[in-house]
């Protein structure tokens, strides 16, 4: 794998919508009232605006996430965990046919200063990316007046568990994350804590249903409790997941509330498989040789379990570890 | 708009649907109150296997064993009530098998720390160098984040959607 040492660049700006155009590597990027283009040397794409900017804010604050970020079918980023690939077409079967697939390694810096800047260039005040639709306004347009305030919000990550002293708070009115409005219906309690004399401190729980029912994003999961490597992620989910995601190992969803819609595909094809529809305690693993988009009609509660162990990656890859997780026997 | 969020219990839920031209067994697809029905009162059913890792259904009813395990591990209340009584542990005590619960003969001696009780929506740290039970009165269901251990109980084919009709 060639390692290009590339970063972006600033290639002109439209006179008629005022946005700027980009390249980073092969790879350019300009973007018009309604939609991104992506040209490269052997072909060239187009992507619905506000679905390319969803995408691209969580590709970069997710890290790049594990494994594949796919913007639609055909572009998209693949984590190798410290560089990334930035492809189109290398896992569309049409593109591959016709030839016209392309792929560049950066390092992994370049790629999120590179997204960075074209968020920020191509994101105007009174729309946010992270938020459901229905609670922002639109990117359709020219470019407006520019947003100040940050980005991203970061992907909050507990080192054991939220709320311990030293560790990552849970949202609350203080931390100003009111109750979302579609959980407003539900009554939060606190759980009951007592510590004997001497163990002060020691004994430890929260209400995770109103730390998710908290959260001021969608798609965009936090960690909430950590054993070992197992990660334990929560996340409210409203309308559809804004990328196609191809792990690069098994993942598990609990649903917690609600309901999401989930069509799956092989990952290296983009050839359907099916549908899942999760319900409120339904438990789904996902295998590694999938990908899945998510569509939540009502904004829902669901817990991802990811196993984080480093190199995990090229143990799956290689064949060592099988592409689902339970053996039946 | 006001908005109804739906959340499942043990005597009322409603299971998803999978519907692909795949092998189901890869997915394992199943609902923890599903399997909290068919549950024992405190067998730790796996529902989640990511290698060492897996997450368990208990059926919280009555008075749990002690247990221990040689890391944290993490419990989510789905319904009802668990209240989390706790002993703290000398390090000669702590179990130093390689993870997961590990049921203990009795109680333990040694100090005892508090309790948490919780309800659902509540997650609780369950600490390494602690011992803990469960107490409920009433049929609960929680899910425990922890490691593969002597207590889990697999019953994947029971569990899981198969195709056609579920086995259980």
């Amino acid at each position: 794998m060639t390692v290009l040492d590339h970063t972006i660049t600033r290639v002109s700006v439209d006179e008629v919508t005022g946005y700027t155009s980009f390249k980073l590597g092969s790879f350019e990027f300009r973007r018009d009232e309604y939609f991104a283009h992506i040209t490269w040397p052997k072909g060239s794409h187009i992507i619905e605006i506000d679905r390319f900017l969803r995408a691209m804010v969580r590709d970069i604050g997710w890290g790049f996430f594990y494994g594949w970020i796919f913007f639609d079918d055909v572009f998209g980023t693949t984590n190798h965990y410290g560089t990334v690939d930035v492809f189109a077409g290398s896992y569309d079967r049409g593109c591959k046919e016709a030839g016209i697939d392309f792929l560049e390694t950066f390092s992994a810096q370049a790629v999120s200063e590179a997204f960075e800047a074209i968020s920020r260039d191509w994101i105007s005040n009174g729309y946010d990316p992270l938020n459901a639709p229905l609670e922002t306004g639109t990117p359709i347009g020219p470019k407006g007046e520019e947003r100040t305030d940050p980005l991203l919000r970061a992907f909050i990550a507990a080192d054991r568990m939220l709320g311990l002293e030293g560790d990552k708070p849970v949202r609350s009115d203080e931390t100003g994350h009111p109750v979302n409005r579609a959980f407003a219906d539900l009554t939060f309690d606190t759980p009951d804590i007592v510590c004997e004399h001497g163990f002060e401190g020691q004994l430890h729980a929260i209400n995770l249903f109103d730390h998710i029912a908290r959260s001021d994003v969608t798609w965009n999961p936090s960690i909430s409790a950590v054993t070992r490597a197992n990660i334990c992620c929560v996340t409210s989910e409203e309308h559809m997941l804004p990328v196609i995601h191809g792990n690069d190992r098994n993942e598990w969803f609990i649903q917690l509330s609600d309901e999401i819609h989930w069509q799956i595909a092989d990952k290296n094809s983009g050839q359907p498989r099916g549908r899942i529809v999760m319900k409120a305690g339904d438990v789904c693993a996902m295998p590694a040789d999938i990908r899945h988009q998510g569509f939540a009609p009502k904004r829902a509660m669901l817990m991802v379990l990811e196993n984080g162990t480093p190199g995990l990656e090229a143990r799956y890859a290689s064949g060592e570890l099988k592409p689902y997780p339970v053996d039946f026997g | 708009m006001a908005y109804r969020t739906k959340l499942g219990r043990l005597d009322c839920y409603e299971k998803g649907e999978i519907v692909l031209e795949d092998d189901l067994r890869k997915y394992a697809f199943s609902n923890i109150f599903e399997v909290a029905g068919a549950s024992a009162p405190f067998e730790r059913v796996a529902v989640v296997q990511n290698l060492d890792y897996v997450a368990e259904v208990v059926r919280s009813e009555g008075t749990s064993p002690w247990y221990a395990a040689p890391h944290d591990e993490f419990a989510i209340v789905m319904d009802g009530e668990v209240t989390f009584q706790f002993i703290k542990l000398e390090a000669d005590q702590v179990p130093s098998h390689e993870g997961g619960a590990l049921r203990l003969g009795g109680e333990p001696n040694g100090p005892r720390m508090g309790l948490v009780g919780a309800r659902r929506g509540h997650q609780v740290l369950l600490p390494h160098g602690a011992a803990y039970r469960l107490v409920s009165e009433q049929p609960s269901v929680a899910l425990i984040q922890t490691v593969e251990g002597p207590e889990t109980v697999k019953r994947w084919t029971d569990i899981c959607e198969l195709g056609g009709e579920t086995a259980q």
